[in-house]
């Protein structure tokens, strides 16, 4: 195909892009390698843009905004998000819609900034106290950053939920031709204040699993948020039945209401499949390309829903005798994810720690 | 009962100090003639926090030490005509300090209501940032050691139009309407008794004689007005308009090359990776650019990977260069590693370096006394295509030329 409208470009400029047009009118940003790329365009992009002084402050801003009927986003990476955590937790508790994206880089701790790294997949499994997902997607490529914020976007407005948009250094940071005229057109995401009669309770969802919700100042109906378990009106509980309920329905609307965004490239004959996400993608990609073209059949699942882990992964990998899992960390994160610290005999992973993984690796395994 | 009130039985022990907070923020309120809905109440973790119910106002419970950066999140995407006020104890100051002292340097339109019993009350009786000299606590019975910070002087410092201290009990309600009246960023420190564990530790306490002792002097302060801190919304333009790339030239490469450019941080090797990228693209390559280099963007090593190919590119890594081109001992000392293994492919090397080992093809060349240090890594690319054909030359001087940078070098005149 020939390009019609090529570029050069990084992925942040067009998340930054992507979320404006998706309706996204607030960033709050505090810089931190690498995630201050997504930083700059932002405040070039969205109509508020707000530099926070510290990671807390961020969050605590957009928990703010978005209770105000807002929609905010920040980007950080591990340092920054590490301190985000406990305002996470209260955003999901209050049902604040809201999107992070984390940017992962080397850790442990301060680690390398300057060295991208696939390796908070597991510390994002759990981050919710209780064990509560929290719907993370994940970028594979250039047209994902274009295509998966305003998906996160809609998910975090439909499910009342903050959403993490998972990436690494290298996925934000390098340049790539790319074709502009492959992007679709984005439209703004659905939203709808209630407008209905009162009483109102902002915790109360009547049928479904997700409550109307009404911004707070709101000239005719009481808005109560509370980050404390709460009963449906959002006043404070210790834990009665009624609190425990709507605690136990956040759980619910996360799993049964998260997007399942996964891409299967199936080839008939294929003995093995190569599971991947996030900027491994590009290696497993040549690889297959590379197998195929030298006769080895072979199938790829690209995962961009990372959390909840879809159930669907499972039935896929079920189907083929060998699955290969290739991820840039050291434990095999997003294997240990789907099948715990004892791996099925059958499935093999391709780790690699302060590098990208190469195509080679992942075929050599394939093959192996 | 007032119409800011759901319910006139507050859930504090009876004689805590908060009672009257509230009674007085009623009176405030009512006051200045608002409306329950057009104020919003963000209470902290504390017994204080536990009042939300009470209230017919908006209200948003938070986390410990969080509420005012909330209040301030809530302010700023509110319109002016709506009251936030937060509630927080002497505990939620001393965790959260810094929230405090950053909504009094932006001004943000919040009115902070602290409520100082001088230890957390909630989790029994500890002392506080706030907690006086001397004053006793389940965890200091001998007194506590330390002074107090003080509040209402810190918030002035920085920036805050109006703060102010009372010590209840009393009628403080006029204190008050005057902060919820300031436009920006206004605190009240009401000094109060924990009854619980405050007067059980202290038995012979008297409020107004400890205030005087500690120095927390009652008082109202003002600082110099400026308008409230809220964010306009702007118009702003897309990122992707002016970024095209045409097709003008074209390139014999049939398959891939990998290239590294390798120099010292400040001499522009990431932006002439990125041109060199650009030009391939003029020549109808597919090409990715990536940088490495230390955290200290002044200084040490920097490195682009380039990748130019005819079809897609997925994967951008680089592990066997077919190119390096080296413009400094930054450059040099950091790709060593990898200049060591190769067993093809070619090394450009400024002459001023000494030749490592290497299985590659050496090529000295002098970039930097030609160039100069700031367009050595330019000079050096164009050495590359005119000897190698990669993407034509005159792709690479247009691309420059049509830069920002066009307007301070002449690569064509080297
Ligand atoms: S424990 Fe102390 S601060 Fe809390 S309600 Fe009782 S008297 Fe008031």
């Amino acid at each position: 195909m020939h390009p019609t409208h090529p570029v050069l470009t990084d992925g942040s400029r067009l998340i930054a892009e992507a979320c404006v047009r998706a309706g996204a009118d607030a960033y709050v940003g505090y810089p931190i390698t690498p995630a201050s790329l997504i930083f700059f365009y932002a405040s070039r992009r969205f109509p508020i843009a707000l530099p926070a002084p510290d990671e807390i402050t961020a969050l605590q801003w957009m928990a703010g905004l978005s209770a105000a009927g807002h929609l905010p986003v920040t980007a950080t990476s591990f340092p920054g998000f590490a301190l985000m955590v406990e305002s996470v937790n209260m955003a999901y508790m209050m049902e604040l819609p809201m999107l992070v994206i984390l940017v992962q880089r080397l850790g442990p701790a301060t680690g390398t900034a300057t060295a991208g790294a696939q390796g908070d997949l597991l510390l994002l499994n759990g981050l919710i106290s209780g064990g509560y997902p929290l719907p993370v997607l994940c970028i594979s490529d250039l047209e994902d950053c274009w295509r998966l914020p305003p998906i996160a976007l809609q998910t975090a407005v439909d499910l009342r939920t903050p959403v993490v948009l998972l990436t690494s250094k290298e996925m934000v940071m390098t340049q790539e031709s790319f074709d502009l005229a492959r992007l679709e057109e984005i439209s703004p995401v659905r939203r709808t204040f209630y407008e209905g009669p009162g009483p109102y309770c902002a915790y109360d969802a009547g049928d479904g699993l997700v409550p109307p919700f009404v911004p707070v100042g709101d000239g005719r109906h009481q808005v109560r948020l509370n980050a404390s378990t709460h009963d449906r009106c959002g006043i404070i509980r210790h834990t009665s039945d009624e609190a425990m309920a709507n605690t136990r329905r956040l759980e619910a609307k996360v799993e049964t209401m998260t997007p399942i965004l996964y891409t299967l490239d199936e080839q008939e004959g294929a003995e093995t499949l190569v599971v991947t996400c996030d900027i491994t993608t590009g290696a497993a990609r040549e690889a297959v390309e590379t197998l195929r073209a030298e006769g080895v059949p072979v199938s790829l699942l690209v995962a961009r829903t990372l959390l909840p882990v879809p159930t669907v992964y499972h039935d896929i990998i079920g189907r083929y005798p060998r699955a290969v899992i290739a991820e840039e960390n050291h434990q095999g994160q997003l294997a240990r994810l789907l099948f715990g610290r004892r791996l099925p005999p059958n499935v093999r992973t391709v780790t690699a720690v302060g590098r990208m993984i190469r195509p080679d690796e992942i075929a050599r395994e394939v093959t192996r | 009962m007032s119409r800011f009130l759901v319910k006139s039985e507050l859930p504090y022990c009876k004689g805590c100090g908060h009672h009257l907070i509230v009674r007085n923020t009623v009176k405030a309120l009512e006051a200045i003639g608002m409306e329950p809905l057009d104020v919003v109440l963000v209470t902290d973790i504390g017994c204080h926090g536990i009042v939300d119910g009470n209230f017919a106002t908006h209200t948003v419970h938070g986390l410990h030490g969080r509420s005012v950066a909330l209040a301030a999140g809530i302010a700023m995407g509110l319109p002016p005509e709506k009251k936030v006020i937060v509630y927080i104890g002497d505990g939620g100051a001393t965790i959260g300090l810094q929230h405090i002292l950053e909504a009094a340097r932006m001004n943000v339109d919040i009115t902070v209501v602290l409520h100082n019993n001088m230890l957390y009350g909630m989790t029994g009786g500890q002392p506080s940032g706030l907690t006086p000299t001397g004053f006793r606590t389940v965890l200091t019975p001998q007194g506590y050691p330390l002074p107090h910070h003080d509040i209402p002087r810190l918030v002035l410092d920085a920036g805050a139009p109006f703060a102010a201290r009372v010590i209840a009990p009393g009628d403080f309600a006029d204190v008050l309407r005057q902060a919820l009246e300031v436009e920006g960023f206004s605190l009240v420190e009401v000094l109060g008794i924990c009854v619980s564990y405050g007067v059980k530790m202290n038995p012979d306490l008297r409020l107004k004689e400890l205030a005087r002792q500690a120095g927390y002097e009652p008082g109202v302060w003002t600082g110099p007005t400026r308008p409230a801190f809220r964010p306009a919304r702007r118009e702003t333009t897309s990122l992707l308009e002016t970024l095209a790339v045409s097709q003008r030239y074209s390139s014999p490469l049939e398959g891939r090359l990998t290239l590294i450019l390798g120099g010292s941080a400040g001499e522009g090797v990431q932006q002439a990776a990125e041109l060199l990228a650009q030009a391939a693209m003029s020549a109808g390559l597919y090409a990715t650019k990536k940088g490495s280099y230390p955290v200290t963007v002044g200084v040490g090593f920097s490195v682009a990977e380039v990748v130019l190919s005819r079809t897609p590119i997925f994967y951008h890594g680089v592990s066997q260069p077919d190119a390096v081109i080296i413009t400094s001992a930054d450059g040099l000392a950091n790709q060593r590693e990898r200049i060591h293994p190769m067993k093809g492919g070619i090394l450009w090397l400024d002459e001023s370096l000494p030749v490592p080992e290497t299985g590659a093809e050496v090529r000295v060349r002098d970039f930097r006394g030609r160039a100069g240090a700031r367009n050595a890594g330019l000079y050096a690319l164009l050495t590359f295509l005119r000897e190698t054909g990669v993407v034509p030359p005159e792709a690479f001087v247009k691309t420059v030329q049509e830069s920002p940078l066009g307007k301070h070098v002449d690569l064509a005149a080297l």
